[in-house]
């Protein structure tokens, strides 16, 4: 109410490190640290786990469908007999590997046109963003689906694929980062002075325009993770390696004899994909403190 | 006046895009291994290199590519979308059998996804620390990261296989017979789950962003005034605070037309729903690019439709959208 | 009986930095068909106690914690959410301090005062409709029955204004509250709103509580005045009387930024000066002493021990000032 801004806002904390300011005010967020936790594990499954658990997940160890926690096997085996947890530990490096590779392709692609548009205006940017509107019509998993169909299903072309269609977020919010950032002063004031536009652009704004960036960018690999698996439970993935969504696809006729063949794999890609986005709201509190009201 | 130009000009728009996506097609099919004359030859069972260079004579692929590509867009035009030798069949007739089940699923999906998503964010919103606004977070959490399939399969473990209530497959069941409506009611049955699958991605999305709204409409001084004005509780929320909160819960929704549409395919593959996602996955095994390519059209159109009418729903809400008198 | 009673009122807010009394024993009265009129800097609680009056104190974080709002008699602090909806907007109106945000985007003009006519009086969609347009039409909106179906994005800030004020009048009530409602209006659209306000009140004979912080419309609209400071009341008197001789310096400060009003310009009068300072915080509000003393040339020992006591002198002129004798 109107008598609100009397009270006095709180003291202004001593300048830092803005790394440091940014870890302390992501701290506060515990469900991001948390999250961030079980990342740094998932991370770590995946990049070790086959050396510290070196059961083939290709070989049939066992009969199939013999349920978790029986016969020496923690999470069972699948319909042709396969070790489900070897399977889930070498899926996530593959998980992981073209989550983080797409989300780079479409960040490239989204902040290359985003900064272009929002930097040189006008025709540029109209033509850019009736690009951006044209990607924006195609429904994304079935456009990556013919792109993959027509191209093979090799791991490059399946990140390429996800890559390709899923840049316009971060094309749409780069152009406003853009265009909001150009008009303030030190862009003016670097622009009188003879700067390049190129070094304008990545030099100047871009780093200015990085934190909800950033944001976005942890958010994509997220939906990257999700995309990938939705592919691969289509079965359009490189037969000759696991992925998460490929064993839930694989196994889903078989639900009515095992249904952790399927619950498992789904419950490694939600539980990666939920501390993802926890910590990207993490990242959000600690890179816009603005936005951080109440 | 006003509105035909508007329409008019959005028609126009929406033919441009549609004009891309058509060349995109059209190069997606050039640029791909392989073209028509190896497919047919290879339903044959193999043929020689004069055949080869026959089959392609015929069909015109010998000539430039601007020539084909003009005639493939004057085709789409006729509602030719070439022949899917997949099916044996003209890919448009073979996509139009397939679209009702599609639209069905993707409309009321979207719809239950509104209301439902609309309801919860306007009583989180008057109750911020209540039940309703810990669930909406929860959903929100929950639809974010759960993959769609999953989702449809552990409820498809649930309430088709455990307890039974809705039937595990398909979008009828071809053994009941009776009148049109209890051929309704059977589709209704079929669809439920998958409404849901597919919508409990959505709600999440659109429940925030209602609650959102709601709080913030809430604070305005127009619901002040509302209150001011001695109206009831129920007037000043649903009537005064919640027209203005449609708005940007409706832009969203049409913007998310096309990830609707994506997600269906995969709900589809999960409940064996006969819909375009369906086709556009046994086309993919089966190579079939002019159906693939036909179903990446006409989900382009579902879409650009789609957005259409979201922009037609927004003027009914709020007058300012369309200008000033 | 006066038309509205308002007694030892004390409104809590509470804030980060706990419960804080923005309105803190303030007692008034308002006759029918009068005019009293609220003066103060933002801050002092003026709108907390029209927000009191209408039952709109916001949720949960102001409430009455003493004292007694009496209409004809009755308390609205003691009244229900039923009995109370139903003197708003009806008994007791309300116009806001923002036009341009005041009323409805997505409802046409018409729907916004015919509503109120519905509710409040059973009037038909159709009469409530008409009744519309001839209430846009006494408050001078040109070509009411074209305007009525307009939307408020289609009218300037002085329209829209007018309109609020329509619906405000639309059930004739006994009391308008107008909480600033000029000060986001052009100067001449000021004046204009001014006029209108006062041929209505000479129409309907309705009592006006006008807040505001413009010494000028005070002497120009109302025949009472209170001045507000740190939520407690620092003079209430004849508006005439305040002016002519002011017994609490804050008030005297108020007048002397405003040199015109003051009659007899010729006189010696002290130099044209704004009241230094700043109001205190709200964590003071509660604090038994003078609010104003840290602004106040008058200052003794005893204004820092003790809240001065409600002082009155003939006229019903009323000052809380432990010097106010000797001003």
């Amino acid at each position: 109410m109107t008598d609100a801004p009397l009270i006095p806002e709180e003291e202004t904390p001593k300048a830092q490190h803005p790394f440091m300011e940014a870890w302390g005010m992501f701290r506060r967020n515990h469900a991001a640290v948390v999250a961030l936790a079980v990342l740094l594990v998932i991370c770590f499954v995946a990049i070790f786990g086959p050396w510290l658990y070196p059961t083939d997940p290709f070989e049939m160890v066992w009969a199939p469908f013999s349920p978790p926690g029986e016969n020496g096997f923690l999470l069972g085996t699948d319909y042709l007999g396969r070790d489900l947890l070897a399977m889930i530990i070498n899926g996530a490096k593959v998980s992981l590997l073209i989550g983080l590779a797409a989300a780079l392709v479409s960040i490239f692609i989204g902040v290359t046109i985003g900064a272009l548009a929002g930097f040189y205006r006008g025709l540029v940017e109209e033509i850019l963003m009736r690009i951006t509107e044209f990607f924006q019509v195609l429904p994304t998993l079935l456009f990556s689906m013919v792109i993959v169909a027509l191209f093979g299903a090799s791991l490059p072309m399946i990140t390429l694929a996800i890559g390709i269609v899923s840049w316009t977020a971060v094309a749409r919010i780069t152009r406003s980062e853009f265009l909001r950032i150009r008009e303030l002063e030190y862009v003016m004031a670097a622009r009188a002075s003879g700067v390049q536009n190129a070094r304008l652009m990545f030099g100047v704004i871009l780093p200015n325009a990085l934190p909800p960036i950033i944001v976005q960018s942890a958010l994509m690999v997220g939906s990257a993770i999700l995309f990938e698996a939705g592919l691969s439970f289509l079965g359009l993935t490189d037969p000759n390696v696991v992925s998460w969504g490929q064993i839930i696809g694989s196994n889903r006729q078989y639900i009515l004899d095992a249904s952790y063949t399927v619950t498992i794999p789904g419950l490694a890609i939600f539980v990666t994909v939920l501390a993802i986005s926890l910590v990207g709201d993490g990242l959000n509190d600690a890179l816009n403190p603005k936005l951080r009201s109440r | 006046m006003n509105i035909l130009r508007i329409l008019v000009t959005r028609v126009f728009y929406a033919a441009v895009l549609l004009t891309a996506v058509l060349v995109l097609n059209f190069s997606l099919m050039h640029l791909a291994p392989g073209d028509v004359a190896d497919t047919i030859s290879q339903s044959m069972g193999g043929a020689d290199q004069e055949l080869l260079d026959q089959i392609r004579a015929d069909y015109g692929l010998d000539q430039h590519f601007v020539v084909q590509l003009g005639r493939y867009i004057g085709n789409v035009l006729t509602f030719d979308l070439g022949f899917s030798f997949f099916y044996n069949q003209p890919v448009t007739q073979l996509i139009l059998e397939r679209l009702p089940a599609t639209l069905l699923l993707v409309i009321s999906a979207q719809l239950v996804a509104l209301i439902v998503g609309v309801v919860l964010g306007v009583i989180s919103a008057q109750k911020p620390n209540g039940i309703a606004s810990h669930f909406v977070t929860f959903l929100a959490l929950f639809g974010y990261s759960a993959p769609v399939f999953w989702t449809g399969i552990l409820l498809l473990i649930a309430f088709s296989l455990q307890i039974q209530w809705f039937p595990v497959a398909g979008m009828r069941d071809v053994t009941i017979e009776g009148g049109f409506w209890v051929k309704a009611v059977d589709v209704a049955q079929h669809l439920v789950l998958p409404m849901i699958t597919l919508a409990s991605v959505f709600f999440a999305l659109y429940s925030r962003l209602a609650r959102a709204a709601m709080m913030e409409v809430l604070g305005s001084d127009y619901v002040r005034t509302a209150k001011a004005k001695g109206l009831r509780e129920r007037t000043v929320v649903y009537k005064h605070a919640l027209k203005n909160a449609l708005s940007p819960v409706i832009t969203l929704a049409g913007l998310q037309f096309s990830a609707v549409i994506s997600g269906a395919v995969l709900v589809e593959a999960v409940f064996s729903w006969p819909g375009l996602g369906t086709l556009a996955f046994q086309s993919i095994i089966a190579r079939d690019t002019p159906t693939i390519l036909g179903i990446l059209f006409f989900s382009a159109l579902v879409v650009i439709v789609g957005n259409l009418l979201t922009d037609l729903a927004l003027r009914l809400v709020d007058p300012r959208v369309g200008g000033k008198k | 009986m006066a038309l509205l009673e308002v007694e030892n009122l004390r409104i809590e807010l509470t804030t980060r930095d706990g419960v804080a009394p923005v309105i803190d024993d303030l007692s008034f009265s308002l006759e029918a068909g009068e005019t009293l009129s609220f003066v103060g800097e933002s801050g002092c609680g003026k709108s907390m106690t029209a927000l009191a009056i209408m039952g709109l104190l916001p949720d949960k974080i102001g409430r009455v914690a003493r004292g007694a709002i009496r209409f004809d008699g009755e308390d609205l602090t003691k009244a229900s959410n039923a009995r109370l909806r139903d003197i708003r907007g009806n008994d007791i109106s309300m116009i806001f301090q923002e036009p341009m945000t005041s009323l409805n985007p997505v409802f046409t003009i018409g729907e916004q005062i015919a509503e109120v006519l519905r509710e409040h009086q059973g009037l038909s969609r159709k009469a409530a409709w008409d009744q519309a347009i001839e209430l846009l039409d006494a408050v001078r909106i040109p070509n009411a029955k074209g305007r009525v179906g307009d939307y408020p994005f289609q009218m300037s800030g002085g329209q829209r204004q007018r309109a609020m004020i329509a619906i405000a009048l639309a059930c004739r009530p006994k009391i308008l509250i107008a909480d600033e409602p000029t000060t986001a209006l052009d100067v001449t659209v000021q004046a204009q709103i001014f006029d209108l306000l006062r041929d209505l009140r000479r129409q309907t004979g309705t009592s006006i509580i006008m807040i505001t912080h413009d010494m000028g419309a005070v002497a120009e609209m109302a025949e009472r005045m209170i001045v507000m400071y740190a939520g407690r009341q620092a003079e209430i008197g004849p508006v005439e009387q305040i002016i002519d001789h002011a017994r609490h310096p804050y008030t005297q400060g108020l007048i002397s930024c405003v040199p015109h009003i003051q009659k007899e310009l010729t006189e010696d009068r002290p130099e044209l000066v704004e009241v230094p300072g700043i109001v205190p915080s709200l964590r003071d509000f509660g604090q038994d002493r003078c609010l104003f003393a840290s602004r106040c040339k008058h200052l003794t020992q005893q204004c820092l021990d003790k809240r001065p006591p409600h002082r009155e002198f003939p006229g019903g002129q009323i000052a809380d000032c432990w010097h106010a004798e000797a001003l």
